[in-house]
């Protein structure tokens, strides 16, 4: 694994990561650990949009599922409020729901399974909105700090929290998140859902059981977007029911395509990016989504690739001509 | 009151048919399910409420109506600089690109929308109160609804006798059946295709300006509308006219007697009743 290019690299960003805290100011790293939930979740929604080719536009739904179930069990069994129990439990409520949710969306492709996930995300949308003496509704439910391992933050402000431990916390599901993906796309299981999407009709004909897999897929991706919108409730500390509305789905796809779906850390890039992207655009102007949606028409018409992508194409060039 | 539900269910009907009509002609032509459809709409509402409040009170009531009639035209201007711009480079993108540009317009519209008419609510009830209501037996009913039921029939006729019968109508429909096809045989697609959209764009602009005398217009306006054109055109089938109809009834009436009877779970109930459609007929109703 060392003697690869790549894996040292990974290795060196590593290195740098365990030092963000001291780099960065506190307002920066406060962004940066948005930029890492969204990391999780930019790679779980590129399994199946880069892996297994379809582009969901209701992945916003399984977030949700992850937060909400934080912010439910913070409400509602206190007592299991510490994150050793969250995590689980916010990535068997995703599992849960994509499940559901996913058995009838992959009897689809293309557009079809686009505005079916973009509709069922909007049915859990309209549930947490209209159910708000459960919910709270569009005025959401407040996050408090949980417990970790037993111990207790009670009496420490959040900032502090997420500036120590909480970064800690973040970056180790992180490399956890990347590994297991990692794994995920190289497997024989990871090819086959390439297969899948390179040719439906020879996937099927060499055994490949296409639907099957792409609810694998969908399910698998679920889960890290659940694990990613739990991680990020305790940044944020507030959900609201937007989380499941499709416009927040679109910004998951845009960030992915912002990286670029192409290659395996585009997804990632993109989320940093676009975190920053976004409050920079808020904190200047008031059209901030004038800002973002300009950007998008943009990058689909010059940069299909995303940043990764165009650096990539960039760098085989250099490397092609200096041969 | 359940005559009352019953035309409700209608009147929500006849708005979701020219939204989902235009979803559908654009999508059945194009190809493109079109994101900012929501925004179309609701730059209807605004330039109708827009020309209404400044006509004010001293015209003829018959301007007030004819204006209503701003928002087909303004949002078929708007829709074709749309196509000209952006919409026109997608054809031949996969679906990803076509998707996130239309999400691109969509927030684009949706913040231009508030540089030009600004964040506040645009009240136009002029053209709904003058109309007055129609003595029903035992209930009243607001007599600008029943305008609107008429306009979207009219409507949905003059758009079925011009697919149906016009040359015009024939060679969007052949772009639909087989776009590589059609231009074979020689039809100009770029022309075909900018008076789709133009068209498509004008019947949501149109269904804005006809909701907007009876709810003020504001920010995010169309996002519900949009929402719902989706379920309609989902469950109605994709790219198919027939479907648009139905579909907006079954949408409508279900919205009508939903927030009669459980008006907590009305949009759930929705998208449940979407939901085992689409398991049981997973092309939709009159999909292909």
């Amino acid at each position: 694994m060392l003697n690869n290019p790549k894996w040292i690299t990974y290795l060196l960003i590593f290195i740098v990561l365990l030092f963000i805290p001291r780099i960065l100011s506190m307002h920066d790293l406060m962004l940066f650990e948005y930029g890492i939930t969204f990391a999780i979740v930019g790679m779980g929604f590129n399994l199946l949009l880069g892996y297994t080719g379809l582009l969901s536009f209701g992945h916003g739904a399984y977030f949700a599922a992850g937060a909400y179930t934080v912010a439910m069990i913070a409400k509602y069994l206190p007592q299991a409020y510490s994150l050793e129990l969250l995590i689980p439990a916010a990535l068997f409520f995703s599992m849960l729901l994509s499940l559901i949710f996913g058995f009838v969306c992959v009897r689809h492709t293309k557009i079809f399974f686009s505005i079916l996930a973009l509709s069922l995300s909007m049915l859990l949308f309209s549930l947490l909105f209209k159910l708000y003496h459960i919910t709270g509704g569009s005025d959401g439910l407040r996050v408090p700090l949980p417990t970790i391992l037993g111990i207790s933050f009670k009496g420490i402000r959040r900032p502090e929290f997420l500036l120590g431990t909480y970064y800690y916390v973040l970056l180790g599901m992180f490399t956890v998140s990347f590994l297991v993906m990692k794994g995920i796309v190289s497997s024989p299981f990871g090819k086959a859902l390439q297969a899948i999407r390179d040719n439906e009709v020879r996937a099927e004909l060499i055994g490949i059981r296409v639907r099957r897999y792409r609810l694998y897929a969908f399910v698998i991706s679920g889960m890290f977007v659940g694990l990613g919108g739990a991680l990020w409730t305790f940044v944020n500390g507030h959900v609201t029911a937007d989380l499941s509305h499709w416009v927040f789905s679109g910004e998951i796809v845009y960030m992915t395509l912002l990286g670029g779906f192409g290659i395996f850390e585009g997804p990632i890039i993109g989320a940093f990016l676009f975190t920053f992207l976004k409050l920079y655009a808020m904190g200047h102007t008031e059209y901030w989504m004038f800002v973002i949606g300009a950007t998008l028409i943009i990058l689909v018409l010059l940069l299909p690739d995303g940043i990764a992508g165009a650096f990539s194409t960039l760098w085989s060039k250099i490397r092609k001509k200096s041969y | 009151m359940w005559m009352i539900y019953t035309l409700n269910g209608f009147y929500f009907a006849a708005l979701l048919f020219l939204i989902s009509l235009g979803l559908n002609i654009i999508l059945g032509v194009m190809g493109i399910l079109n994101l900012a459809h929501g925004s179309l709409y609701a730059i209807g509402a605004f330039i109708a409420a827009w020309i209404i409040i400044n006509l004010g009170t001293k015209v003829p009531s018959i301007f007030l109506y004819l204006s209503l009639l701003s928002g087909l035209i303004g949002v078929g201007i708007v829709g074709y600089f749309m196509e000209k711009s952006l919409i026109r480079f997608m054809y031949k993108r996969a679906l990803e690109y076509q998707l996130l540009l239309t999400f691109g317009a969509l927030m684009l519209l949706e913040d231009v929308i508030k540089m030009v008419w600004g964040g506040e609510a645009y009240y136009a009830s002029a053209p709904f109160l003058l109309l007055g209501s129609v003595n029903m037996g035992r209930h009243v009913y607001p007599a600008y609804f029943l305008l609107v039921m008429f306009i979207a029939v009219i409507g949905g006729l003059l758009i079925w006798l011009f697919m149906a019968k016009t040359k015009l109508g024939i060679m969007l429909r052949a772009i639909s059946l087989d776009r590589e096809m059609a231009t074979g045989l020689g039809l100009d697609i770029d022309r075909l295709s900018t008076f789709a959209f133009v068209l498509g764009a004008g019947l949501a602009g149109l269904a804005g300006a006809l909701v907007v005398p009876t709810t003020p217009a504001l920010l995010g306006f169309g996002h519900e509308p949009l929402i719902l054109g989706f379920i309609v055109v989902v469950v109605g089938g994709l790219g198919s006219l027939k479907g648009a109809l139905v579909g907006s009834l079954l949408v409508g009436f279900t919205r009508s007697f939903g927030i009669a009877v459980f008006p907590e779970i009305e949009l759930p109930l929705l998208f449940l009743i979407a939901g085992i459609i689409l398991v049981v007929k997973p092309q939709g109703l009159f999909g292909r």
